[in-house]
């Protein structure tokens, strides 16, 4: 079956975009293609600075074609109606046509029989609209054609369009299609400097090897694999190591077509600046790698640049150039490194009171110092010294304000660290400028110092304390300001350090800190100035304002004046509990609460936890702990392993079966402890002294937090359980009995809630 | 070029560096314009690329812009950092299909072959908050060194532009510099001569970067420049409201606007003022944003007017 080849030729592509047109581009075609009942055998797309290609093996070469059947008039309809159902199917009479019965009467069915079109007119079809409707992140107009709208639009200009399909056996043909002046053919081009020629291709092999003749190496993978082997190599050449790394690696191969690694080197006065200052400073502002000594691991004065051409000279200017480029580089990372050496860490802090952290929430210089009296809070909870706490939390942010920082921003906290250990801070502070800003995402590692825990915890509680306090929560897949990173942060720091710590808790005090930070000030001055215009409109309201805009100014008043008073409590629990302020912020307490259970759930079962047992364990409610849930949740799912564990839940859901089925029946329920004096059974009086003495066991184990001993206890049930549903008849024919056995059964249900609602556990 | 004496090769001196880029694009059809006779930021602002960007009518420009950005000054001290520096600035409009090419043959004019030179083209969406404009294209990376812009302007003073421009603009000094040979700006040889006859950019201009620096920085009168912003806003306003008419053309209720050029001047200014206020560092963070909306308000504005006028309005 015939192979399909397309290219498309444009100006440089920018390198972070190419993946993914390449494979939006596999995608739109093939998904066409079998639209269009061409089923193919594979497809694979490639990407260079210059172009996107595609190869589809094993199309088709023609559409299988397709019957349909169009319902007409009625018979006996005006001839109108006929002769306009005969144009539309392309009937020459209605001899041609059937009739069919159905409930309205008879009806002309016309069957049309669609013969399949050729693969190759099909696909002339379908690449126009796809090149139209490409979806570049960001696409442009060009050229003289611009000055009229619907012209082409695509990621740089477009200059050439390959697209052939045929056998390999023969000759393929072109196919024919144009998009904007631009027409399809089989000519594209060579490397820009090393063979700019025109090539005239055939299908995907001769094109592909074309093109390396051309000095383009079409794959991309080719492209990385070329890089990482020979920077590795120039490396070890000098017993030297390549600091590998995967998004330049990425990024490097989407700006050449025609790989060519060579290696720099730059004064050695430089390595008295951080290594991941170097790294930085060449990796960003020149794509190039860093070499570290694999002896001390620290970098040395060499780095690995990648060229687009083969220079006659082999390469001596270029090194020279990329060489020129780094050293004033590097001179004003250095510059501005011991610059930011010569202020103190502490001495930076009053600038933050002129930035604005959110308009809503104040600025850096408020949002630093609640984060300090959280942290002070938090500190006595994970074990850190309270006095080094608030140090560190005082410190942390404060190297956002040095040159580096404001040159790398993702050096952040890292170069806090450096700062603070040549000030001569203690290393537990000086570490939480770095670590407070961890976990960053699901694989980051998660701090362990207590100082560094404490400051993290208070950072990203006051974030999302303050958002929810402002109701700017995420939405769907809009999540500016990183909250549900914040508040998985949270959730691995408490469970990756044995943190016990009631949420509920914890979160009140932020939100008492945040409260009080913003109430305190921008809050204040606004409110008291709304206090006074509402004021004089209300006095000067003139008779024939309507009582609507009276109304609403009462309102702004009310809520103006309602900031105030907030602002006047010293303490939160000076707030009267009926306080509508203080409603709404409890209101917002407990949907932040229920964000923590959802992210928690999410991180579970990520982790591979059933989803059933979280939910049986959330389901109890008050379940805020969230070492203990997760805990309860390992234990449960160990204990439902094992026979006893199984059989209970057996047992458990028989119970709850027979229940919901009586209690539906009565319409009520069975509450309430059963009556001893009606047992008449052993195995009643059995179940029942089980179930006491595994509430009371279990019960008091989760009450030193032992989730093992619970199930041990639980075990324990399953064979009065057992025994019971082997012996009684539950349903006795006296009702006082039925309903003493089903207040039994009741007292199973309850007793497994010592440790999950064993009604949400499936299986 | 190779009857060129030798201290006019570009490789030998900073004007003879600008005489060859100026005559190879004057080859290419380009009107070789003269600097504009404003402060500005950056080539982009002068008129001949702002203004003449927009509306239909074909235009090709070359033209040296001195370019002013206060807040770059370090006193002459940085070896290539200025707050007054040059940039050579090329507009064609449409875009030529060729226009790589012809960048790639203009370095070569200038001494950069690309057989042995790296020369990259690295995404760079340009975007220019206070002209209201955007587009797509590249740094142009020289053996690692950004050397110039490459821009398909895609909007300019708010208004779509159509046909697109392409514009291309070249750090003279750091390509001399690199051409030269040379580290420091100040070392660059500007004339070409040797010896006695030998004047360096350093002659021409150290002095200024330190007096500029120290003006910028220190002492430029802010009274006097929160003053100037407001008027040049003001002015520019005035002059924008007063020269809209009616069409006299047949055919025509259509608007036309008559003072769109000495309106876009109290653009400029206006711009050139904040840059000057910023450097002083007397506007705060959230100010910086309404000053920089304000100016794009004028420049939008002025942009609105331009294709009201008999060069910038269609047919």
């Amino acid at each position: 079956m015939p192979d399909l080849l397309l290219e498309l030729f444009s100006e440089e592509i920018p390198a972070r975009m190419q993946a993914k047109a390449a494979d939006d581009l596999r995608r739109m075609v093939t998904d066409k293609l079998v639209a269009e009942g061409l089923v193919y055998e594979g497809a694979k797309a490639f990407a260079t600075p210059r172009r996107l290609a595609l190869t589809v093996r094993g199309i088709p070469a023609r559409q299988p074609d397709l019957k349909t059947e169009r319902r007409g008039p009625k018979v006996g309809a005006p001839d109108a109606a006929v002769q306009g159902f005969l144009k539309a199917t392309g009937l020459k009479s209605l001899d041609e046509a059937k009739i069919q019965k159905d409930a309205k009467g008879d009806f002309y069915i016309a069957l049309i029989e669609k013969p399949g079109s050729a693969a190759i007119d099909v696909i002339a079809e379908i690449l126009p609209v796809i090149i139209r409707t490409f979806p570049w992140p960001k696409s442009m107009r060009w050229g003289a054609r611009s000055a009229k709208s619907g012209s082409l639009t695509w990621v740089r200009p477009l200059h050439a369009i390959t697209a052939t399909f045929g056998l390999e056996t023969e000759e393929p043909d072109v196919v024919k299609f144009s998009v904007d002046g631009i027409e399809a053919g089989q000519t594209t081009y060579g490397h820009r400097f090393m063979a700019p020629g025109a090539i005239s291709v055939r299908r995907f092999e001769d094109y592909e090897a074309k093109l390396k003749a051309a000095k383009v190496i079409l794959d991309p993978q080719a492209r990385k694999d070329i890089i990482v082997e020979d920077a590795k190599e120039l490396a070890f050449a000098q017993g030297l190591e390549l600091v590998e790394d995967q998004v330049l690696v990425d990024e490097v191969s989407g700006l050449v077509e025609w790989p060519v690694v060579m290696m720099g080197s730059f004064e050695k006065e430089f390595l008295s600046i951080p290594d991941e200052v170097i790294r930085a400073t060449i990796r960003n502002n020149q794509k190039c790698f860093v070499v570290r000594d694999p002896k001390t691991g620290k970098l040395t004065n060499k780095f690995v640049l990648t060229a687009n051409i083969e220079a006659p000279d082999g390469g001596k200017t270029i090194v020279a150039g990329n060489e020129r480029v780094i050293r004033p580089r590097l001179s004003d990372a250095k510059f501005f490194y011991e610059t930011d050496l010569k202020t103190r860490l502490e001495d930076r802090l009053p600038k933050f009171e002129q930035i604005v952290f959110h308009e809503k929430l104040g600025t850096q210089a408020e949002r630093i110092k609640r984060i300090e009296t959280l942290a002070a809070e938090i500190a006595p909870l994970v074990g850190a010294d309270v006095e080094k706490t608030k140090r560190a939390a005082r410190l942390a942010k404060a190297d956002l304000l040095t040159e580096v920082v404001g040159e790398f921003p993702e050096l952040q906290g890292l170069m806090g660290k450096y700062y603070a250990l040549a000030q001569g801070e203690d290393a537990s502070v000086a570490a939480a400028s770095e670590e407070h800003w961890k976990p960053q995402g699901p694989t980051d590692r998660v701090p362990t110092d207590p100082v560094s825990v404490a400051v993290a915890l208070a950072d990203k509680l006051d974030t999302l304390i303050g958002f929810w306090a402002i109701d700017e929560k995420p939405t769907g897949s809009k999540d500016p300001y990183a909250l549900r990173r914040a508040a998985l942060g949270v959730i691995r720091l408490v469970l990756e350090n044995n943190i016990p710590i009631s949420l509920a808790s914890i979160l009140s005090l932020p939100l008492f800190v945040a409260r009080n930070g913003f109430v305190s000030r921008q809050l204040k001055t606004a409110a008291e100035s709304v206090v006074g215009a509402a004021t004089s409109a209300l006095l000067n309201a003139a008779p024939e304002d309507s009582s609507e805009i009276r109304e609403g100014v009462g309102n702004v008043l009310g809520s103006a004046v309602d900031v105030l008073r907030v602002s006047e409590y010293s303490k939160i629990s000076d707030v009267p509990t009926d306080d509508p302020m203080l409603k709404q912020a409890h209101a917002r307490l407990d949907d932040l609460l229920t964000f923590f259970a959802d992210r928690l759930k999410v991180q579970l079962r990520d982790q591979g936890a059933r989803h059933d047992l979280v939910d049986a364990v959330f389901l109890l409610g008050g379940q805020d702990d969230l070492l203990l849930v997760v805990r309860r949740v390992e234990a449960l799912g160990k204990f439902l392993d094992s026979d006893d564990g199984k059989n209970l839940l057996a047992g458990t859901k028989r119970a709850s079966n027979i229940l919901s089925i009586e209690e539906k029946k009565d319409k009520r329920t069975f509450d309430g402890a059963p009556d001893a004096g009606l047992y008449k059974l052993d195995e009643e009086k059995a179940l029942a002294a089980a179930i006491d003495q595994v509430k009371a066991e279990a019960s008091a184990a989760v009450a030193k937090e032992d989730f093992a001993a619970a199930m041990s206890a639980m075990a324990k049930l399953r064979p009065a359980v057992d025994a019971f549903f082997d012996k009684v008849k539950v349903n006795d024919d006296d009702p006082k009995v039925r309903e003493n056995r089903l207040k039994l059964l009741n007292e199973i249900r309850a007793a497994t809630r010592a440790v999950a609602d064993f009604s949400r556990i499936e299986g | 070029m190779d009857a060129l004496p030798d201290h006019m090769r570009p490789e030998r001196s900073f004007q003879g560096f600008i005489l060859a880029l100026q005559r190879f694009w004057a080859e290419r059809g380009c009107v070789i314009l003269q600097p504009y006779d404003m402060e500005m930021g950056a080539g982009t602002f002068h008129p001949a690329t702002t203004l003449r960007a927009l509306g239909p009518k074909p235009w090709n420009a070359a033209y040296v812009q001195p370019s002013r950005r206060p807040k770059d000054g370090r006193y002459g001290e940085n070896p290539n950092r200025m707050q007054h520096y040059y940039q050579f600035q090329v507009i064609m409009k449409p875009s030529p299909p060729n226009l790589q090419d012809l960048y790639l043959k203009s370095l070569a004019a200038i001494g950069i072959d690309s057989a042995i030179h790296d020369i990259r083209f690295v995404e760079d969406d340009w975007e220019s908050p206070t002209l209201g404009a955007w587009g797509l294209g590249w740094e142009c990376w020289c053996d690692g060194m950004e050397v110039s812009q490459f821009t398909y302007f895609q909007q300019v003073a708010g208004v779509e532009c159509a046909p697109v421009a392409g514009e291309l603009t070249y750090g003279l000094e750091r390509l001399a510099m690199y051409v030269q040979g040379v580290d420091r700006v100040y070392d660059l040889n500007f004339n070409g001569r040797e010896g006695a006859e030998k004047v360096t950019y350093g002659d021409v201009f150290l002095q200024a970067e330190q007096e500029y620096s120290r003006h910028n920085f220190e002492y430029a009168d802010t009274t006097m420049l929160f003053e100037q912003f407001r008027m040049a806003e003001e002015a520019c306003r005035k002059y924008l409201a007063a020269g809209w008419q009616e069409s006299k053309s047949p055919g025509g209720n259509q608007k036309e606007h008559l003072m769109a050029l000495p309106a876009y001047d109290q653009c400029i200014k206006a711009s050139h003022v904040f840059n000057l206020l910023d450097a002083r560092g007397v506007i705060s963070v959230t100010e910086r944003q309404s000053y920089i909306a304000r100016v794009r308000d004028l420049a939008k504005a002025c942009g609105e007017a331009w294709i009201h006028t008999e060069t910038g309005r269609a047919v």
